[in-house]
């Protein structure tokens, strides 16, 4: 086994750890700030990607303008879902909720079926493709790009929730919502803009992946997945051990594929999943809280 | 109360024995397609495609003065509902054939059906278990895929390459055409090197790929539909793989050259249906006006270009319909009339039926391409 192997595992790995990083995060800020799994986090991963490629080819807009319109409208699809699905239910117990995101979820991937029709859908590299050679290793720039945006989307993030109030008030329902209730913050606006932050992040996500991976109206269903395993890796934390638990699964799986057999690349994961599942519950980094299990 | 809703229905049973007779001029034909669901991509092109050539049928006059009615079922890519509709069909609409289903499962599902009832089946589906052994009623228009695996293995015998490293999809056509792959190649003196599969639904192939590089194989197979291969072929760019790489007749269409992007398919080389590339095919061919007619008269229809699935319908119509045309319309005459076709030019190529073959297709149902500057060449 040469070095050049295992780098290109390494590295392949990190880029794609750092896309299951992004979509991780955001299952745990809405998961801290209301208590449930928002399986529709992956339809905000695919309305991201799809949504780029209309602002490109119907409205012509540059990417620059492209990036940053995709990302508007699927906040929009965001703020609907939390508006119409989650704030509305009479009797907000998690199992309720969980259901109407896995209902939400099918609505939207089924209306952007319609929408975009079943074709894979292809968007040019940020960058151009010229492959960049580290080591023996090639990487593409839109890999530099995932893994600079995944890190200043972390930075934004960390800043957001430990230096400004409204960041402070969400970490406060995440420890206990009636205490923060009863302090003065409006819990359902923090609900509120969980679901901002993370259908943005989510569309970030889809939107730096898709040149190298396509994109489709069924991308995100395993996408959201794994974001999901990254983030029971990280112990459904909105900070670093997400980041990692991404980048552990990104590596793993690759690493898997190219040493063992690429037949049990998706099985990896899940086996994983399920090791911390039942080992750690509480994540790969966290104390053991007796409040969360 | 109970009498009145007696009296209605046997009004309406007597409509329907009405209309029954009053249509027995015309000839039913049955057709079960995976419209929706995973498997549209064939049964929407599929179903859109029966509906144009009847309709072309019946504007020139019918078969023999008599017209021609389709009942098309959208089986939703399940086996279990193919089998429902499949008697459905047979019983209630009292079609005299079956076209379709799309999917080898759905077809495989639905064969004892349509042998315990004797109705011939036209499946529109690649499995060479469809007919291999032949079965008395079952026919199927597609050609194996292992001819296509062929038609590389042949060419590769021409350049002097002899180790293959395998990269196919983990679904029904990547592990059909791996394990077809691995028995002609044992046949024909190749070796496999490598053997990796990946997802139908994996966004990054460089891990497999980076083991293939280690490896140095003379040749990478690649098989499946897209989106895969397209990541494959990026992929291969960016690790900036030179071994010459084959796909499946799975992506012979514009589509995978899209995706890829022309820079990083060119070199590609794949056998091809001949409708997705007969503008490259000499004019001479015996099939070349057919596709023609076939693709403009399609994209004048649905303003998309006609896709290979569309033309296993169109294969299974002109089979049914020359049948009809030759022996009769009962189920038995048709049967009778489709498994005497010879030389039935046709879109996957020239229909060539026995009592042995019940697909009729060879090798000269597809065309080594590679791809240049974003388009098809001919390889000869």
């Amino acid at each position: 086994m040469q070095f050049d192997q295992i780098l290109q595992y390494t590295l392949s790995g990190l880029s794609t750890g750092a896309i299951y990083a992004l979509i991780g995060i955001g299952f745990s800020i809405i998961y801290n700030a209301t208590g449930i799994i928002n399986f529709a986090q992956g339809e905000f991963v695919m309305l991201g990607g799809l949504l780029t490629l209309s602002c490109l080819e119907l409205l012509a807009l540059p990417l620059w303008a492209a990036v940053p319109c995709a990302i508007a409208v699927s906040t929009v699809v965001g703020i609907l879902f939390e508006r119409l699905a989650i704030r509305p239910l009479k009797q907000p117990t998690p199992i309720n909720l969980v259901i109407i995101t896995i209902g939400g979820s099918i609505l939207i991937r089924g209306l952007a079926m319609l929408v975009w029709g079943k074709d894979t859908h292809a968007i040019p590299a940020f960058s151009g493709d010229v492959p960049i050679s580290v080591g023996g290793a090639t990487i593409l720039p839109q890999h530099l790009w995932i893994l600079a945006i995944t890190l200043v989307t972390i930075c934004i993030n960390k800043i957001y929730f430990y230096h400004t109030i409204s960041g402070k008030a969400m970490r406060a329902c995440s420890y206990n919502r009636r205490a923060a209730g009863l302090v003065g913050i409006d819990v359902r606006r923090m609900v509120l803009f969980s679901f901002i932050i993370s259908s943005a992040m989510g569309a970030v996500a889809g939107i730096i992946v898709a040149p190298l991976t396509m994109t489709a109206y069924d991308v995100g269903v395993m996408l959201g997945l794994k974001g999901f395993c990254a983030a029971i890796i990280g112990g459904m934390s909105s900070g670093l051990s997400t980041v990692i638990g991404g980048l552990l699964l990104g590596v793993l799986e690759s690493l898997g594929a190219g040493l063992i057999s690429s037949g049990y690349k998706d099985a990896i994961a899940f086996i994983i999943l399920l090791l911390i599942l039942f080992i750690r519950p509480q994540g790969l980094f966290g104390k053991a809280d007796s409040e969360r299990v | 109360m109970k009498k009145m809703s007696l009296l209605f229905s046997s009004i309406c049973l007597s409509l329907i024995c009405a209309t029954a007779s009053f249509a027995s001029g015309t000839i039913k034909i049955g057709a079960l397609f995976a419209v929706t669901g995973p498997a549209s991509f064939l049964g929407e092109p599929e179903k859109k495609t029966l509906e144009l050539l009847v309709k072309e049928l019946n504007e020139k006059g019918g078969i023999n003065g008599q017209k021609v009615e389709a009942v098309i079922y959208d089986t939703g890519g399940d086996a279990t509902k193919a089998v429902q509709l499949a008697t459905k069909l047979i019983k209630d609409d009292k079609v005299s054939v079956i076209i379709g289903p799309s999917t080898t499962g759905e077809s495989m599902a639905v064969i004892p059906v349509a042998e315990k009832e004797k109705i011939p089946l036209i499946s529109c589906a690649a499995g060479i278990k469809i007919t291999d052994p032949a079965k008395h009623w079952v026919f199927k228009t597609p050609a194996n895929d292992h001819v296509a695996a062929e038609k590389i293995l042949n060419y590769m015998t021409s350049k002097k390459q002899k180790s293959i490293a395998l990269l196919t999809v983990t679904d029904g056509f990547g592990a059909s055409g791996r394990e077809q792959i691995k028995v002609l190649a044992k046949q024909k003196g190749f070796t496999v090197v490598a053997d990796e599969v990946y997802g139908p639904k994996d966004t990054d192939m460089t891990a497999q790929l980076t083991k293939i590089r280690g490896i140095k194989p003379d040749a990478i197979i690649c098989w499946g539909t897209n989106p895969g291969p397209a990541v494959v072929t990026k992929n291969i760019k960016q690790l900036g793989i030179k071994t010459p790489v084959y796909m499946s007749h799975g992506v012979a269409s514009k589509k995978y050259i899209e995706l890829a992007g022309a820079d990083a398919a060119e070199g590609v080389m794949l056998p091809a249906g001949k409708l997705a590339i007969y503008d490259a095919l000499p004019k001479g061919d015996v099939q070349y006006k057919l596709l023609k007619e076939y693709d403009q008269g399609y994209k004048k229809m649905y303003g998309v270009e006609a896709s290979t699935f569309g033309g296993y319908a169109y294969d299974a119509f002109l089979l049914v319909t020359g049948a009809i045309k030759k022996s009769g319309s009962t189920p038995e005459q048709i049967r009778n009339g489709v498994e005497q076709t010879s030389k039935l030019v046709s879109i996957s190529g020239v229909f060539n039926m026995s009592t042995k073959d019940h697909n009729g297709l060879d090798l000269s149902a597809f065309e080594m391409v590679k791809i240049v500057k974003g388009d098809w060449t001919l390889l000869k």
